[in-house]
């Protein structure tokens, strides 16, 4: 099967300090990767340093291409939508304006008010806020609209960081069930960072567990969710 | 009463110009947090360069567009050429590339058109309006024209897309660069604009102050006092305190300290803002968690 995304060999950092030490991680078109570890092994550094965020070397494919040098701007608008650690919401502008930026880069007009229509159906709650400041939202009104946002790119890859912080369970489970839909109905390709192991293991197809920097797991996730060992060390559940 | 009157429309003009300004300076101030001391002198040499084209013997209206994007063009320049390169730099080292810039631009303005006071014309012609005694046409003229800078201005940011990702890459950059906007294009453009912006004050006050290298210092300061009352990271608020400014300014002139003290007025806004209510009319409180 053909890679969407192929990380290979790579460092990343910031300042002079690198904080990932030869990273490998790929996700397969139309696959969910998910990325599992403890605080500070470096996930968010990991989704930061493929969009180009930060300084990074090694290599990094998508769609085919070499984004190792591009810029993040170039990167977002080969298909790329990042929903980045904190949500990147626009607090000041109002639901519906944080739409229309994600799909800001887009020249097809019309598509992009169908696009809205579609993703207001994945999230009717957004519908009814549409007019409303991004910042009197719920947290997980916000995480809706910032994966809402990510949508309107009509990306290839869906990176997520963490989209279950600090959400209550029943609007976590709301949201990885709508991250599946898009990923089925879509064959939008997910790469998603995440803490709770249990949930991104029964979502996610293939899985790579980090450790302080390093890769010491990678696999099917299926495989991962089943080994006891791994279960025990690892994840903790 | 018809005196009063005319103080007040007085004021409201007086206003317009230093809402515009003050304008200017909030939307540099959104994208970068940082005040361009050097915005008046900017205008200032923006009104030179209208005041060359018109003795070239071009149409008013002509040069006045000329000149909006001439100094449009050189805003983004100096943005590129001279902002940019500081842009992480310490605080210090910002303001001081924006003092370098005021009296740069300030010398060569000196230097190049000589400090010998220029009439600077009106479009609107002289006298006064028929049936409306306490008004004259200049005055009339420059409020519309301020209102129409901010009513396209407020189109602009609200309606276009291009506005709309000037808003967000001001409001949260990282967010904007991820989603495709080129956050640097659009600080240029801000530059840009706010030169275009402040060009068009000194063209309305021109007529008024008269032209020379130093007819924008007091009116920065007003500028100032508008944009910290309306809250300075806040656009409706600068034009609002552009207007209060104007209408207080000119009524204490007329009655209470006297014209030899209206500047007063303007530095006891600014202390009076920055002791009581930092944030200002409109703005925000910004609260950080620690």
């Amino acid at each position: 099967m053909a890679a969407i995304l192929e990380v290979s060999g790579l460092h990343a950092g910031y300042g002079a300090a690198d904080v990932l030490d030869d990273v490998s991680v790929r996700v397969e078109e139309g696959g969910i990767t998910a990325v599992l570890g403890a605080n500070g092994a470096g996930k968010t550094t990991l989704l930061r340093a493929v969009c180009g965020l930060i300084r990074r070397r090694g290599a990094v494919r998508f769609a085919g291409q070499d984004i190792s040098r591009a810029q993040t701007e170039d990167i977002v608008r080969l298909g790329l939508a990042h929903v980045p650690d904190g949500r990147g919401t626009f607090l000041q502008l109002t639901a519906e304006e944080n739409l229309r930026v994600g799909a800001i880069t887009r020249r097809d007009r019309a598509a992009v008010a169908g696009d809205m229509e579609r993703v207001f159906g994945y999230f009717p709650r957004l519908r009814e806020r549409r007019a409303q400041q991004a910042g009197t939202l719920s947290g997980g009104e916000q995480q809706m609209l910032a994966i809402a946002r990510a949508l309107m790119l009509r990306p290839r890859l869906l990176v997520l960081d963490e989209p279950s912080f600090g959400l209550a369970p029943l609007v976590v489970q709301d949201i990885f069930r709508i991250m599946r839909a898009v990923n089925e109905q879509e064959r939008v390709s997910i790469l998603v960072v995440e803490q709770n192991a249990r949930l991104a293991l029964d979502l996610a197809g293939e899985a790579c567990l980090l450790e302080t920097g390093r890769v010491v797991l990678s696999g099917p996730a299926a495989r991962i969710r089943d080994d006891d060992t791994v279960r025990g060390a690892y994840l903790g559940y | 009463m018809e005196a009063f009157l005319h103080q007040l429309v007085s004021g409201l003009a007086a206003g317009g110009i230093y809402a515009s300004l003050a304008l200017a300076l909030v939307m540099i101030y959104q994208s970068t947090h940082h005040i361009n001391f050097a915005q008046g002198e900017m205008a200032m040499f923006s009104t030179y360069l209208a005041w060359t084209l018109l003795q070239a013997g071009l149409p008013y209206w002509v040069a006045f567009a000329a000149t909006l994007g001439i100094s449009c063009a050189a805003g983004m320049l100096i943005e590129r050429v001279l902002i940019r390169p500081v842009e992480k730099a310490p605080v210090l080292t910002v303001v001081i590339t924006f003092i370098a810039l005021l009296v740069i631009f300030n010398s060569v303005a000196g230097w190049v058109f000589t400090h010998t006071v220029k009439v600077f014309p009106s479009p609107f012609g002289a006298g006064l309006l028929p049936r409306n005694p306490f008004m004259s046409p200049h005055e009339f003229g420059s409020i519309v024209v301020t209102l129409a800078v901010l009513v396209l201005l407020y189109a602009f940011f609200r309606f276009t897309p291009l506005g709309l990702a000037m808003r967000a890459a001001a409001l949260n950059p990282v967010s904007a660069r991820l989603s495709g906007i080129r956050v640097g294009r659009m600080l240029a453009l801000g530059w840009g604009l706010a030169a275009a912006i402040g060009a068009v004050a000194g063209m309305m006050v021109a007529p008024v102050v008269y032209l020379d290298p130093n007819m924008m210092a007091g009116i920065l300061l007003y500028a100032f006092a508008a944009a910290l009352l309306g809250g300075i990271d806040n656009p409706l608020g600068a034009v609002v305190g552009g207007f209060v400014v104007g209408v207080v300014e000119n009524l204490m002139g007329a009655y209470v300290i006297g014209t030899e003290l209206k500047l007063t007025v303007a530095l006891v806004l600014i202390l009076g803002v920055l002791l009581f209510k930092p944030a200002g009319l409109f703005g925000r409180a910004v609260v950080t968690r620690v």
